[in-house]
C-alpha cells in the first residue's frame, strides 16, 4: 500500500466534497438561488431609479454574498461531525489543517464560485457597467474564499451546538467587515474613474493571510470542539 | 506498548475513574468491561487524544502520545459508535476515501476484495443509504481489513452484527494478533478468540 503525499490527500477531500455536494444539489441550488433573491428584491424595494440602483449595486450584491456564505457555512463540518467522519479525520496521520484546506477550498467552489458566477447576469440587472462589473467579479473571486476560510473557523468553533448556526454568524459577520469595505470601495473607485489596484491588492493579501492562518486556527477549533 | 499510568478522567463534574494504570504488548488483546456510564468510551477516545486526561500519561513506544501526535496515529485504528460512512457514497468509494484519510492509496481491486469478505458481495456500488445497519458496520469494519496499523481500538465493534459476522471479526482479531497486533475494544456481547489470553479491566 502506497503512502498518500499531501498533494493527494488535499485533492481526495476536495473531490470527496465535490462528489457529495453533487449528490446533495439541494444545498448547493438553495445558496445561489438565495442569492439571486435577495439582489432581485431591492429594485421592487427601493424603486426602479436607475441612478440610484447603479450606485448601490456593488453593496447590495456584496452583502447579498455575504449572507448567502454564512447560510452554507454551519454545513462545512456538521454533516462530518454527526456521522464519525471528523474523528477519523482527527486521527488522520498527516496534518489535519490540509484535510480543512482542502475542505474550505470544496466549500468555496460549491458555494462561492457559483455567486461569482451569477454575478455578471445580476449586475447587468442593476445597469453596471462592463468595468465595474469586471472589477465586481476580480474582488468577489478575491473574497468570497476569505469568507469561506474565516468562517469555517465560526463552523468549527460552534460545531454541535444548539442554535449553532445564529451564533455562527454573530461571530463571523463582523469579521467579514474588511472584505465588504475593500470589495464594495474597488468597484466605487473604478465607477469614479479612479484605480482600484489598491483596494484588490489589500483584498489580495487578506486572502493569503487567511490561506496562512486559518486552516490552523480551524484545525486548533475543531479539536477544541470534539472533546 | 501502549502504556497508561495513573490516567484520570472526568466529563463534567463527574470523576469516572482515577489511577489507571495497565501496559499492552504486541499480540495482546485486552476488553474494557464496566455498566453503561462508566466510562468505556471516554476511556478509548482518550487514548485517542480526543479527550485530554485530567492527569496521568499515554505512553507509545515509550514516548507521550501528545507528543508524537501524528506518528501516533499513523500506527492506530480507531473504530466508535459511529460507522464514519457517507449514506450517499457507495461502500466502494467510502472505503477508499477512509483509506485516504489515514494515509493509505487503495486500489479498487483490494477494496472490493476487502468488501467482499466482509460478506456486502455485489453490493460494492450501491449508495450506503439502501443498506440495511449491520451492513453498514461491515463496511465500517472493512477499514480492518485495509489498514497496517498495529493499535485497533475497538468501540462496541459487534454493534449491529449478526453471528456470521461476529464470527468473521473473531477471525479478523486472532490474525490481527498473531502478526503481533495490539486491540482493546468494549463489547457487551461476548467475544472469543481462538488461542489468545483475554486480559480484563473493569471500570467501576
Amino acid at each position: 500500500m502506497n503512502k498518500l503525499s499531501l498533494f493527494s490527500l488535499l485533492m481526495l477531500v476536495v473531490r470527496r466534497d465535490l462528489v457529495l455536494a453533487m449528490r446533495r444539489r439541494a444545498d448547493v441550488l438553495t445558496t445561489l438561488i438565495f442569492f439571486v433573491m435577495v439582489v432581485s428584491l431591492f429594485p421592487l424595494g427601493v424603486g426602479p431609479e436607475m441612478d440610484m440602483l447603479r450606485k448601490m449595486a456593488p453593496g447590495v450584491l456584496w452583502v447579498a454574498a455575504l449572507l448567502a456564505s454564512m447560510l452554507s457555512l454551519g454545513r462545512l463540518f456538521s454533516a462530518d461531525y454527526l456521522d464519525g467522519t471528523l474523528e477519523q479525520m482527527l486521527l488522520a496521520p498527516q496534518s489535519l489543517s490540509v484535510l480543512v484546506l482542502g475542505k474550505m477550498a470544496a466549500h468555496w467552489m460549491v458555494s462561492g464560485l457559483p455567486l461569482v458566477l451569477m454575478t455578471p447576469v445580476l449586475g447587468l440587472q442593476f445597469d453596471m457597467s462592463i468595468q465595474a462589473i469586471a472589477v465586481l467579479i476580480l474582488g468577489l473571486l478575491l473574497g468570497t474564499p476569505i469568507l469561506s476560510m474565516v468562517g469555517a473557523i465560526g463552523a468549527a468553533l460552534t460545531l454541535g451546538l444548539r442554535g449553532g448556526g445564529v451564533l455562527l454568524s454573530l461571530l463571523v459577520l463582523p469579521l467579514c467587515i474588511p472584505v465588504l469595505i475593500f470589495g464594495t470601495g474597488a468597484v466605487e473607485a473604478v465607477t469614479s474613474g479612479l484605480s482600484a489596484s489598491s483596494h484588490l491588492s489589500l483584498m489580495g493579501a487578506l486572502l493569503v493571510l487567511a490561506l496562512a492562518f486559518t486552516p490552523w486556527v480551524t484545525a486548533q477549533a475543531l479539536r477544541i470542539s470534539m472533546e | 506498548m501502549l502504556e497508561v499510568s495513573n490516567l484520570a478522567c472526568s466529563r463534567g463534574d463527574h470523576r469516572l475513574f482515577s489511577d489507571l494504570s495497565f501496559a499492552l504488548y504486541p499480540g495482546q488483546i485486552m476488553q474494557i468491561q464496566g455498566a453503561n456510564g462508566s466510562g468505556k468510551t471516554s476511556l478509548l477516545r482518550t487514548l485517542c487524544g480526543f479527550i485530554i486526561p485530567d492527569d496521568g500519561k499515554i505512553t507509545w513506544r515509550g514516548e507521550d502520545v501528545r507528543e508524537l501526535d501524528e506518528a501516533y496515529f499513523a500506527e492506530m485504528m480507531y473504530l466508535g459508535h459511529l460507522n464514519a460512512i457517507k449514506d450517499e457514497l457507495s461502500a466502494l468509494e467510502n472505503l477508499c476515501i477512509s483509506a485516504g484519510l489515514s494515509g493509505t492509496e487503495l486500489n479498487e481491486k483490494d477494496a472490493v476484495a476487502a468488501l467482499r469478505r466482509m460478506g456486502l458481495k455485489g453490493r460494492e456500488r450501491l449508495p450506503t443509504k439502501v443498506l440495511s445497519q449491520g451492513q453498514r458496520r461491515r463496511v465500517s469494519l472493512a477499514r480492518l481489513l485495509v489498514s497496517d496499523a498495529k493499535l485497533w481500538i475497538l468501540d462496541e465493534p459487534l454493534a449491529a452484527l449478526d453471528v456470521g459476522a461476529v464470527a468473521l471479526i473473531q477471525e479478523l482479531i486472532a490474525e490481527h494478533l498473531a502478526e503481533h497486533g495490539m486491540v482493546m475494544f468494549t463489547t457487551h456481547q461476548p467475544l472469543q478468540v481462538a488461542g489468545m489470553e483475554m486480559r480484563c479491566l473493569s471500570l467501576s
